[in-house]
């Protein structure tokens, strides 16, 4: 009963938390910033509960799985959800419904450790759902714009889609091996026809959830259309944690078929990274930049996992950690020059004199984007690449390089506009509000510290 | 003498600076860091001398290992043997320049020096690591402080200057990266080293090296202007501030020129006899082009980027000879060409101050107005065009000697067109000294110049130094760099 409940301790406490806000939405409910503040405290204390004390450990009959490197993972993602509440309190505070905002994000990030612990594909499947359907109510949060609820439909219609792929893989998979068990299946693998199929199916249902080309066609609009928090929430948290368990399915459960994937994850690594970059140079509104340049990202991240070794499973979980830092602090500054109505690039000219803190902060997470040192971004890129390129394959090697090269070009333009344009019509200075200040210069201590401080890769590294 | 030191005086000078913002008092800071370094690189001189006296079998000194990131078997490895000490000398005496030229910037000062700060420690870290990695990481380091210094400091087209410098120097990044890692993985899994002592030792098979030396040469030889990829340098030269220039050319192509021999020639001979006629024909053509580039220049700052491909096509020949002579002549021009050019970008950015132009037409009698800026100008040209006693001529020389040990008859070919250039050099130095200088004074727009401040003295006078200490003594740079050619010229072993 011990071990349960320490397994599932990063789980309980989420679980707790919604409770608590359930509790207080029951009573004579909160003013929204007490509430803020409360949600703040205790999503910040579970970060290191789900830190610490993890042990290896297989439960339910082999549904549920703990160990060092999921509690990492899910650490990495409890702190990014904290510094979405810290990033956007602006504009969580003037939400009329707070608590259900909260409740239902905190329930995604609930089904999403879920899915980085389980064992067992109904599993997986059903916290994966628990994972995506709060977040399409969320997305629908602005409630007078059109937009939103034009971004909701289209998340449920794509997620449904993707479900339904899922799905149909599982069962196929089952009806080929006879088990919906990770290790069973993984062990029962024949590379025969049927199951060949089943893979594919439920590769397609990962590559909709990562937004890999081509199945990235609902990304932008969802995130220009959703608020603000909901973006960086599905561009960051939703993106690592797939991340996280696609790695684990593919290194695990499809080991025997790695001839076949690795094939599929190089031309897709390949086709997401050109396609990604190209679009980004072309976006003027900053939250589809961004959601371009997530899409660019997504494909480095692919030559991490073709690595499939300990080295690409530590990059992975490494770059999602530097890659939290830095997309939190991107959209973090967006979001406050979004408020002053600077949503375009063009209103981002000259923004290093009236607004040099947002400038300095957005520089530093572009860089680190882009992977210039000495931002974070450097290492986890060259970690990536260096585990995509212990196979040998240099040309792919190759081909992700140029594709730094492009995805620089875009970065520095923003980096002109913001420093080099002349401002036409100069932002007003934004109002920062303490807790906002506070997450970005979190989120720049991370960028410039988690590069130079390796024992935290070293850390990673040590739970393999 | 613990290296680290070099890497913690400019840290600690960027951080200072970034909590001080009155102007005054950061340029204070960033001229007591600068010549605090210049002091730590000349203690570091004598220190390696005596070091090497003592010990002349080791070739590198100094050396300390810092395990960072156990896992891929990275490390701090710093060490110096005489052509990095060189370099790090180079890179002291421009700094401390580069900072008294800027003096008189106004516009967001504290940026300003903290990015020529951050760019000289990477520069500092370049020069000392042995790891390939950690000199990787300071390579790119110094990118961005580039390309801000261009886009908000410069002048002219300066977003399109700076976008072109940082896309096709990451361009070159990207082709070393790859190296970087194709080198790393050419190793069974346990022997995986980016630690370059430990590469030397090792055979690298042939073919490899056919496959990784020309990615890792033309990575760097974009840095240093190789052709065709010199494109960057006229634009982001001539758009960068006084101190953006000097540093570009006079450190900046260093690094490529420095990585080239350290990181590809020493690494893989094998691939450098494989490809040395490429890079000879390469730099054969930069030298003579660039010159003649440069006679058809009119803005003083073009004349000078456009030569400074001349001139670095003297280092990537040196190189590509692949003689002992050839490479310390190929150090000696790094040297040379970093104190020269910056001695004549802070010349023309102290004549740009005063006549708020550069176009060599619009000027003219500048002497009678402004004679010590004069003067420093013909030093600088004079250097340049190769006179005896200056820097110039004693680099130039050496590369010529070491292309005239090869003797077949493409390489006494290609050492005749580089020495040709020398002509074409005098021509249009001579040209654009003598229309600016001398002649009739425009009094009405001209008359009431002011010569030299004090700050502007200083700087010419550090770099002077350098040329004339290189230039009447060579010798002692002879002796300091010689075990470190020694080192990459026995590794190249019998020339074909």
């Amino acid at each position: 009963m011990k071990e349960i409940l320490l397994a599932m301790k990063s789980e309980l406490v989420v679980t707790v938390i919604i409770f608590i806000l359930l509790l207080i939405k029951l009573g004579k409910g909160m003013a929204n910033t007490t509430l803020l503040s409360l949600v703040q405290i205790l999503l910040l204390l579970s970060v290191p509960i789900a830190l610490v004390g993890n042990e290896d450990g297989i439960f339910f009959g082999g549904m549920l799985l703990s160990g060092g490197l999921l509690g990492f993972q899910k650490a990495i993602l409890s702190l990014a959800v904290w510094l979405i509440t810290l990033l956007f309190a602006d504009w969580l505070k003037k939400t009329e419904h707070l608590t259900e905002f909260i409740v239902l994000m905190l329930s995604s990030l609930l089904g999403m450790h879920l899915m980085i612990s389980s064992g067992n594909l109904l599993m997986f499947y059903l916290a994966l759902e628990l994972a995506t359907i709060p977040v399409a109510a969320i997305a629908n949060f602005d409630l007078e714009r059109k937009r939103s609820s034009e971004a909701a439909m289209k998340m449920i219609l794509s997620s449904a889609f993707s479900s339904g792929f899922l799905l149909f893989g599982i069962s196929l998979l089952y009806g080929a091996t006879g088990s919906i068990d990770f290790t069973i299946i993984s062990s029962s693998l024949d590379n025969s026809g049927l199951q060949l199929m089943a893979f594919v199916f439920i590769f397609s249902a990962f590559a909709f959830k990562l937004s890999i080309v081509p199945f990235h066609l609902w990304t932008a609009d969802v995130y220009e259309g959703s608020p603000i928090p909901v973006t960086a929430y599905l561009s960051v948290i939703s993106k690592g944690a797939v991340a996280f368990v696609f790695m684990n399915v593919l290194g695990k459960v499809f080991l025997s078929m790695e001839h076949v994937w690795y094939w599929m994850l190089v031309a897709m690594a390949i086709v997401t990274m050109v396609t990604g970059n190209l679009f980004a140079i072309r976006q003027q509104n900053i939250k589809r930049f961004l959601a371009f340049s997530s899409i660019a990202q997504v494909g480095f991240i692919l030559v991490g996992i073709s690595g499939n070794s300990s080295f690409g499973v530590t990059a992975v979980t490494y770059f999602v950690l530097v890659y939290v830092f830095s997309n939190l602090a991107a959209f973090g500054v967006a979001a406050v020059l979004s408020d002053i109505g600077r949503e375009d690039l063009s209103g981002y000219k000259g923004l290093v004199r009236s607004n040099p803190f947002l400038a300095w902060v957005m520089a530093l997470a572009l860089f680190s984007l882009a992977g210039i040192p000495p931002a974070a971004g450097f290492f986890g890129k060259m970690f990536l690449l260096g585990a995509g390129a212990a196979r040998g394959n240099h040309w792919f090697i190759i081909v992700a390089a140029l594709n730094m090269i492009i995805s620089l070009y875009y970065y520095l333009k923003v980096v002109r506009v913001m420093f080099m344009d002349p401002a036409e019509n100069p932002a007003s200075a934004a109002v920062i509000q303490p807790s906002v200040k506070f997450g970005l210069i979190i989120c720049s201590a991370g960028i410039v510290l988690t590069g130079f401080f390796s024992w935290i890769y070293d850390h990673i590294s040590s739970f393999n | 003498m613990n290296l680290l030191a070099l890497l913690f005086i400019p840290l600690l000078t960027a951080l200072l600076i970034l909590l001080e913002r009155r102007p005054m008092q950061v340029r204070w800071l960033a001229l007591a860091g600068s010549s605090v370094q210049l002091l730590a690189s000349i203690l570091l001189y004598f220190g390696y001398r005596k070091a090497a006296l003592a010990d002349p079998s080791t070739p590198f000194l100094f050396r300390e290992r810092y395990s960072w990131y156990p896992d891929w078997n990275i490390g701090l490895h710093v060490g110096v043997d005489g052509i990095s000490v060189a370099m790090i000398m180079l890179t002291a005496f421009v700094v401390v320049a580069g900072v008294l030229v800027s003096w008189k910037v106004e516009k967001m000062t504290g940026s300003f020096f903290f990015l020529l700060i951050l760019l000289s420690l990477g520069a500092y870290g370049f020069f000392i690591s042995l790891d390939l990695f950690t000199m990787f990481f300071f390579l790119e380091l110094a990118v961005i402080p580039k390309f801000l210094l261009i886009g908000i400091w410069g002048s002219g087209d300066k977003a399109y200057s700076a976008n072109k410098l940082a896309l096709m120097l990451m361009g070159g990044s990207a082709l070393i990266l790859v190296a970087i890692l194709a080198l790393y993985v050419s190793a069974p899994a346990g022997e995986r080293t980016f630690d370059m002592l430990q590469l030397a030792g090792r055979e690298i098979p042939v073919d490899v090296q056919r496959f990784i030396f020309p990615c890792m040469f033309l990575g760097f030889g974009v840095f240093t202007a190789i052709f065709p990829f010199h494109t960057w340098v006229p634009d982001g030269h001539s758009s960068a501030p006084t101190a953006g220039s000097m540093f570009l050319a006079g450190i900046s192509m260093k690094l490529g020129g420095y990585g080239c021999l350290r990181a590809a020639t020493w690494l893989m001979p094998e691939g450098a006899k494989a490809y040395g006629d490429i890079i000879i024909v390469l730099a054969a053509i930069a030298i003579i082009y660039g010159a003649f580039a440069t006679m058809m220049q009119k803005d003083l700052k073009y004349i000078n980027a456009y030569s400074s491909v001349s001139h670095c096509g003297f280092v990537l020949l040196g190189i590509g000879m692949l003689t002992k002579t050839a490479i310390t002549g190929a150090v000696f021009q790094m040297v040379s060409h970093g104190l020269m050019t910056a001695l004549f970008f802070a010349v023309i950015g102290m004549i740009y101050e005063r006549t708020h132009t550069r176009l060599v037409a619009e000027m003219g009698g500048l002497m009678k107005v402004m004679p010590f800026i004069t003067t420093v100008m013909f030093i600088a040209g004079l250097s340049s065009l190769g006179l005896p006693g200056f820097s110039g001529f004693v680099a130039e020389m050496t590369v010529f000697v070491g292309g005239w040990e090869r003797e077949a008859g493409f390489y006494r070919v290609a050492t005749i067109i580089a020495c040709m250039s020398i002509v074409v050099t005098a021509v249009y130095v001579l040209r654009a000294i003598g229309r600016t200088m001398m002649g009739p004074l425009d009094a009405s727009s001209f008359g009431d110049l002011k010569d030299a401040d004090w700050h502007e003295k200083m700087a010419a006078f550090v770099l002077i130094a350098g040329i004339l200490a290189m230039g009447l003594a060579p010798f002692w740079l002879n002796e300091l760099v010689a075990p470190g050619t020694d080192l990459i010229v026995k590794k190249i072993g019998q020339l074909p």
